[in-house]
């Protein structure tokens, strides 16, 4: 081993070094401090933190993929992923920055965490070894099973957290498993020689199955397919918003980035077994999500069943398993931050206008519009944008999933796709018609509860979301061009 | 019948178990204990194939740290009322253990058929696994991991201190399960 | 290689068999004339109150959690020194980065006040 090669190629993973880095300056600043000042000082610093993240994952954008360490390669996909994971990293913080009462105090742990949680996901989207992969899927669940309980004071959240945490410890042991029986199939926990062992006809190829549906547990969880999304309404609905913004994205693009990698790199001489069980999932996930979405009452569950249906959409990318397909999927990802966050910051507004703690019944916001007109423009793009409506992000990204899908011939797979979207259009809208055409039904009260001003932070996550829906949208040829998938 | 093979058959059947008592225990502190024996037959299996090192972190992680964590953990919910045999549904049992079932042909199925896939680090194996032998190939091989490792950890040092923290306002002295509610 | 570890399965064999031989002659060659207060709690002498499961104070675990993380550092630790030699500086500046990032961690719970028994 070449050491100064080592200490060269390093910059594979700059942006998790910046942030590691970033961590512990951030807990010696915290130790630093006395009682409650300084607080937006931390907040302060985790942006700059995850500002440089970005920058460094800018700075290293187009060299050469080297894979480093038997465990990490910085492509095109894994730097997609990353610049995903750390917007909504900085949106995250941005959205935290005045909402917790305990983050005066705690503020230090607080954003250590989430950074950390940050640090996990990004890996994911760069392991290329079963270990590496399953200690960074541990280090953001772990993180994140904190974060979804530290709003303390509120008993949903702290019942959040420990539904998270208990169902998600679960996944992750038959994710473990999942990994040993690979490896047991493949003789080795790197992808690449676990593809070749099994290629040449090495190996144990009778193991792979059962891994992979071992395996399938674990991501399933995390990014909640149907039959393990139990959890997700729950948590997303007790977890403290901001958190629920970030994890809904963060997860969602992690895991996948993961199980992309995995599938793609480790197991495509096995696409003919995978794709159809895959299927399925993806075709349940779309339809039990939506039709499940349409019932519900509360904005944030509402989102957490969307967010299972868009889990759906994405999957049909991994079952069409191509190159373009990866692409489609990590652009999909990268639209969806944006009209996810901005949704839930919205949601956390009206929160505060409500005084509703830590969540939103759809039958308050009638009449939103007349209140809040500027509020009620952004979540009608949202919604737009989320049901798929062009010219906005959301259309591209389900456009190039779907058209990747048809070229690797899952037609029938993208008609259920196309219906399942038309379904979800109904919930959408149904948001934005009560906002702008239903009268509030007590009138009176309504009206005399005095404005509160939303944070200045999240007028600005506001605003960047919308201006970044619309600008994806109107332009989706340069985005799409700058993401990649694997092997582009 | 070689001894060392009778001897693996003896430990295996001790593990396997301690194992089934672990899972049928109504007892949580039974289950705990079950555990424990389990964990020690383990590492009496890692010394058998030549992993000393691993037999040691057996003993010093899980016997001594994790089990007693468990412990904990149950003494702290009240160890009295937790029989939770009775609230698992019939049919979840069913199809839990029918998976299981499947699981257990299948891999068996393919560990009779052909052996596992010789590993890559066979080599590295026959040399035994002495903390030297671990040193090496940790320090060249599993770097990457290693260091993921000590954020992980970081993540339980924070995670422990807010999960532990008494409430804002709670008085001095009561404990902060009770503070919670 | 296993012959080193015989004397350890005897001695382990001597420490299973010499209690449970006490107790068992205990168990034959005793008299067994039960009364109440035989049969009641042993606890020091002193009469027991309430039950016998009590409700631990979640800082047990707060601790025993801190425990076991440094524990895990201490064994990922070991083999480091004993491999020293053939080590290059890459993996000794890996090293140092990992025990930095626990240290900071322990320093962070120790102000935070995570070690003091309230």
């Amino acid at each position: 081993m070449d050491t100064a090669l080592l200490f060269d190629n390093a910059v594979v993973l700059l942006p998790e070094l910046v942030l590691a880095v970033g961590v512990m300056v951030l807990m010696m600043v915290d130790i630093g401090r006395r009682g409650q000042n300084g607080s937006q000082l931390l907040a302060g610093l985790s942006v700059a933190i995850l500002l440089l993240g970005i920058g460094a994952s800018v700075m290293i954008w187009g060299r050469a993929p080297v894979e480093y360490l038997d465990g990490a390669i910085s492509d095109g996909f894994a730097l997609s992923v990353r610049l995903v994971i750390l917007i909504a990293g900085v949106l995250g913080v941005l959205l935290s920055r005045n909402w917790f009462p305990a983050i005066e105090r705690q503020g230090g742990a607080f954003y250590s965490l989430h950074l950390l949680a940050v640090i996990g996901m990004m890996l994911m989207g760069t392991a290329t070894n079963l270990i590496v992969l399953f200690i960074a899927l541990e280090i953001f669940s772990l993180a994140l099973y904190i974060l979804s309980g530290f709003y303390r004071e509120n008993a949903r959240s702290i019942e959040a957290a420990m539904k998270y945490f208990l169902l998600g410890a679960f996944a992750s042991t038959f994710f473990v498993y999942g990994c040993a029986l690979l490896y047991g199939a493949g003789g080795s926990s790197k992808f690449t020689q676990i593809h070749e062992t099994l290629a040449t006809g090495g190996g144990n190829p009778s193991l792979v199955l059962p891994g992979i549906a071992l395996l399938l547990v674990g991501f399933g969880f995390k990014v909640s397919l149907v039959p393990f999304h139990m959890w997700t309404p729950d948590v997303y609905q007790g977890a403290p918003t901001p958190v629920t913004a970030f994890m809904s994205v963060g997860t969602k693009a992690a895991a996948f980035a993961g199980f992309f990698r995995l599938m793609m790199t480790a197991l495509p001489s096995f696409h003919d077994q995978w794709a159809m069980p895959l299927a399925i999932l993806a075709v349940l996930t779309m339809t039990v999500g939506n039709l499940t979405a349409l019932r519900q009452s509360s904005v944030k569950r509402m989102l957490a069943y969307s967010g299972i249906a868009h889990a759906g959409n994405i999957l049909i990318a991994l079952v069409a398993g191509t190159a373009a397909a990866s692409s489609a999927a990590a652009f999909y990802l990268f639209a969806y931050a944006f009209m996810n966050i901005g949704a839930f910051t919205v949601t956390i507004a009206l929160e505060r206008q409500y005084g509703n703690e830590n969540d939103v019944e759809q039958s308050r916001l009638a009449g939103a519009a007349e209140r809040f007109p500027v509020l009620a423009a952004a979540m009608a793009i949202f919604m737009l944008s989320l049901s798929g409506i062009p010219p906005l992000a959301g259309f591209f990204g389900k456009f190039l999933v779907f058209k990747a899908a048809v070229e690797a011939g899952w037609a029938w797979l993208v008609v259920i796709g196309v219906l399942n979207s038309a379904v979800s259009a109904y919930y959408y809208l149904r948001i934005v018609v009560a906002m702008y055409f239903q009268q509030p039904e007590q009138a009176g009260d309504e009206k005399e509860q005095p404005f509160v001003p939303a944070s200045r932070s999240s007028v600005f996550v506001v605003v960047v979301s919308v201006l970044a829906v619309v600008v994806i949208g109107l332009q989706p040829g340069l985005w799409a061009d700058l993401l990649r998938g694997l092997g582009q | 019948m070689s001894w060392s093979l009778l001897f693996f058959l003896l430990v295996g059947a001790v593990s396997l178990a301690a194992a089934l008592g672990v899972v049928t225990s109504r007892q949580p502190v039974h289950s705990a204990l079950f555990l424990l024996t389990n964990f020690a037959t383990l590492a009496v299996l890692y010394i058998t194939l030549d992993a000393q090192f691993l037999a040691a972190a057996q003993v010093i992680v899980y016997a001594g740290g994790i089990v007693i964590l468990i412990l904990f953990v149950i003494m702290l919910i009240g160890g009295d009322t937790n029989d939770f045999s009775a609230a698992q549904r019939a049919w979840s049992r069913t199809v839990g253990m029918a998976l299981g079932i499947i699981l257990l042909l299948v891999i068996s199925y393919s560990a009779l058929s052909r052996m596992m896939a010789p590993s890559e680090d066979t080599a590295a194996l026959l040399q035994g696994g002495t903390p030297e032998a671990v040193g090496i190939e940790l320090f060249t091989k599993y770097i990457l991991p290693f260091e993921l490792v000590a954020l992980l950890l970081l993540v339980a040092l924070i995670g422990a201190l807010v999960l532990g923290r008494q409430q804002e306002g709670a008085s001095e002295g009561i404990p902060s399960v009770k503070a919670n509610e | 290689m296993l012959s080193q570890y015989f004397f350890i399965l005897i001695m382990s064999g001597l420490a299973v068999v010499l209690p449970l031989a006490a107790i068992v002659m205990g168990h034959f060659l005793g008299p067994r004339r039960p009364d109440e207060i035989k049969n009641d709690i042993y606890e020091s002498g002193v009469e027991t109150i309430g039950e016998t499961w009590v409700q631990f104070r979640a800082q047990y675990y707060l601790i025993g959690l801190v425990f076991v993380v440094f524990d895990v550092e201490a064994l990922f630790l070991f083999p480091i020194a004993v491999a020293y030699q053939q080590l290059e500086m890459f993996a000794v500046l890996a090293t140092i980065f990992f025990v930095l990032l626990l240290v900071i961690g322990l320093m962070y719970d120790w102000r935070k006040g995570a070690l003091e028994w309230q």
